[in-house]
């Protein structure tokens, strides 16, 4: 499978995306649970102030979003300082560079789905848990966690497909390093820009099948979930 | 030394607008209903006896500290053993009905509970073994909560918490399920507090209860005692006065349908029920259903005539109306005759009279069956 690391493939950069994707929804899972759990959970009064923190990249232009992390991925920034501990200068302009910057570009698409699960049954199903014998953590787990299962595969879904779609933001900090930070969405770019038209079409047309399957299969799946479930 | 037997609970707090400053001590055995009018706190007081709120103060069940907020003490609801029957069924909607009641089954396995409970007996008690491989959203509103009231016990708990289970239902799933709560401390010896604001579900199911208004206790007893108590202001008409007596069933009369009861020697004829001779029936008789005569009247549709002694009168001088506390040999009965007629009468403590009810007073809702241990 040279193929997938070859600069000069076409595979490369999809090879690249899928597993940036798969990194980042993994990541967004880890991080987006916990964040939409407390969200919908807390009564602290400032849990809205938070929950504007996260939604603020569905409207940064990707650019400025993109500034603010090359400056904190830097050799100056916190990022540059993680680097070091790992014998590196910098965290911009490499793979787990760009997996930072898409987790928290794609973070609202992640949290507010599953909150909004969380948020619709309430307290009553954690309360009954609770009177039941289960401890906070395992109602956690064996009530709210398949109850919200809707918001879960929406927020996978959403997370995955926004990172395979994303552009500015890797442009920014990622650059355009073949087989390390150069995915699907600048490779097109590239391929336009230097007039290689039939290439950008092959990459481009693939997107283009690959995002329509993504939404039809959510959809489907959100229908059965729905009429199964409540 | 805190009782054995019994829970103790005071609570007192202000809840927004709401005062709650409660103290009470219920018996954990049989049914003791919680009652009063809607927003009198009964479900608040509830909710802290399960821990899913707390107010200051402090409950102790069988002797154990639940909560005791002079030394810090607070058990959260999985801590406690209880069970909780909320208004409405809350089933796990993304569990079969078996595996809804497993849940706390194999919780308080885990735990070590006290009480033996059989899974498959509760199943059978409650009539659940054809619906245990449905879902929750394929059962009817009273399937529902027969399911919720089974999987609470499940739970095996010490002390069964219901708040209002029937008040979401319709007249035939609440027939449907009254008969399976009677049983069920019956038959598994699981203490209930039953909160309610129907007096008719409390005089049928309860053995002892607790009266509030807007947040504090206004009286406590057996049911028996509180019903016949004069002081008790009918006021909000939620509450209709009356009261309970127990009676054996005697015999049937299957031409005429109707059903034979005996009375500490006085006979009562109700419509035909379906329980066996020498069984025992609750009854409620209506304060507004009772008839007093002075002399025993004869070519009357009234089947029932008790012969008895006026214990006590209360007029109401702000009404047409008075109530009569008759002693019929064993049980009391209450009867709610206009001012008028007291008076015409010349009734007062110590006079003899016979009270009178029509046999159809006796709908279904007001009889109960009682196991009788005496």
């Amino acid at each position: 499978m040279s193929s997938l690391t070859d600069p000069n493939s076409l595979l490369t950069p999809i090879w690249l995306t899928l597993k940036l994707a798969t990194c980042s929804t993994v990541l967004l899972l880890l991080i987006g649970t916990p964040a939409a759990w407390w969200l919908a959970r807390s009564r602290a009064r400032w849990k809205e102030a938070i929950a504007a923190v996260v939604a603020l990249p569905l409207v940064l232009p990707p650019t400025v979003l993109g500034f603010y992390l090359l400056i904190a991925l830097g050799p100056s920034g916190p990022g540059g300082w993680l680097a070091g501990l790992a014998g590196a200068r910098t965290l911009a302009f490499s793979f787990f560079g760009i997996v930072i910057g898409s987790v928290i570009y794609s973070l609202p698409f992640v949290v507010q789905p599953i909150r909004n699960s969380f948020e619709s049954f309430g307290d009553r199903p954690l309360e009954v848990a609770a009177t039941l014998g289960a401890t906070p953590w395992d109602a956690f787990w064996s009530v709210a966690v398949p109850l919200a299962r809707p918001g879960f595969i929406t927020g996978a879904v959403l997370g995955f497909a926004h990172t395979v779609g994303e552009f500015g933001v890797v442009l920014m900090i990622g650059g355009n390093i073949p087989g390390e930070t150069k995915v699907l969405s600048i490779a097109v770019y590239e391929l336009v820009e230097t007039l290689r038209w039939t290439e950008a079409h092959l990459l481009a047309g693939g997107m283009l099948a690959f995002s329509f399957a993504v939404i039809l299969s959510m959809m489907v799946l959100q229908k059965r979930t729905g009429s199964g479930g409540a | 030394m805190p009782n054995q037997d019994s829970i103790e609970a005071a609570f007192r707090g202000q809840l927004g607008a709401f005062r709650l400053d409660v103290e009470f001590a219920a018996p954990l055995r049989g049914i003791t209903a919680l009652f009063g009018p809607s927003g009198c706190g009964k479900t608040t007081i509830l909710r802290c006896l399960a821990g899913l709120r707390r107010v200051p103060g402090r409950l102790s069940v069988s002797g154990q500290t639940w909560q005791d907020d002079a030394s810090d003490i607070f058990l959260r609801p999985h801590q406690r053993s209880l069970g909780y029957v909320f208004q409405e069924p809350s089933l796990f909607q993304h569990l079969s009905v078996r595996d809804n009641l497993r849940y706390g089954w194999l919780r308080s396995s885990r735990a070590g509970a006290h009480p033996v409970v059989d899974f498959s007996e509760v199943v059978e008690l409650m009539g659940l073994a054809s619906l245990l491989d449905r879902s929750p959203s394929a059962l009817s509103g009273g399937e529902r909560q027969r399911v919720a009231l089974a999987r609470a016990l499940l739970a095996r708990p010490r002390l069964l918490l219901m708040d209002e289970p029937l008040a979401g239902l319709d007249q035939v799933a609440k027939e449907e399920i009254l008969p399976y709560i009677e049983t069920l401390h019956e038959k598994l010896a699981v203490p209930v507090l039953y909160v309610s604001h129907d007096l008719r579900e409390v005089a049928r199911l309860a053995d002892s209860m607790i009266v509030l208004s807007a947040g504090r206790k206004v009286c406590e007893g057996s049911v028996q005692e509180i019903l016949e108590r004069l002081d008790l202001d009918p006021g909000d008409g939620e509450f209709e006065a009356g009261v309970i007596l127990e009676a054996r069933v005697s015999g049937h009369d299957a031409e005429f349908r109707m059903t034979r009861l005996d009375h500490h020697g006085q006979r009562i004829v109700i419509p035909g029920i379906d329980l066996a001779v020498g069984e025992y029936v609750r009854l409620r008789i209506r304060a507004r259903d009772v008839a007093l005569a002075v002399a025993k009247p004869s070519a009357i549709s009234v089947r029932n005539i008790l012969a008895g002694t006026v214990l006590d009168t209360a007029q109401d001088p702000d009404t047409a109306f008075a109530e009569v506390l008759v002693d019929v040999g064993g049980g009391k009965l209450r009867a709610r005759i206009t001012r008028d007629a007291l008076q015409d009468l010349g009734l007062e403590a110590g006079s003899s009279v016979y009270a009178l009810i029509k046999s159809i007073s006796f709908d279904r809702p007001v009889i109960g069956r009682v196991a009788h241990d005496s």
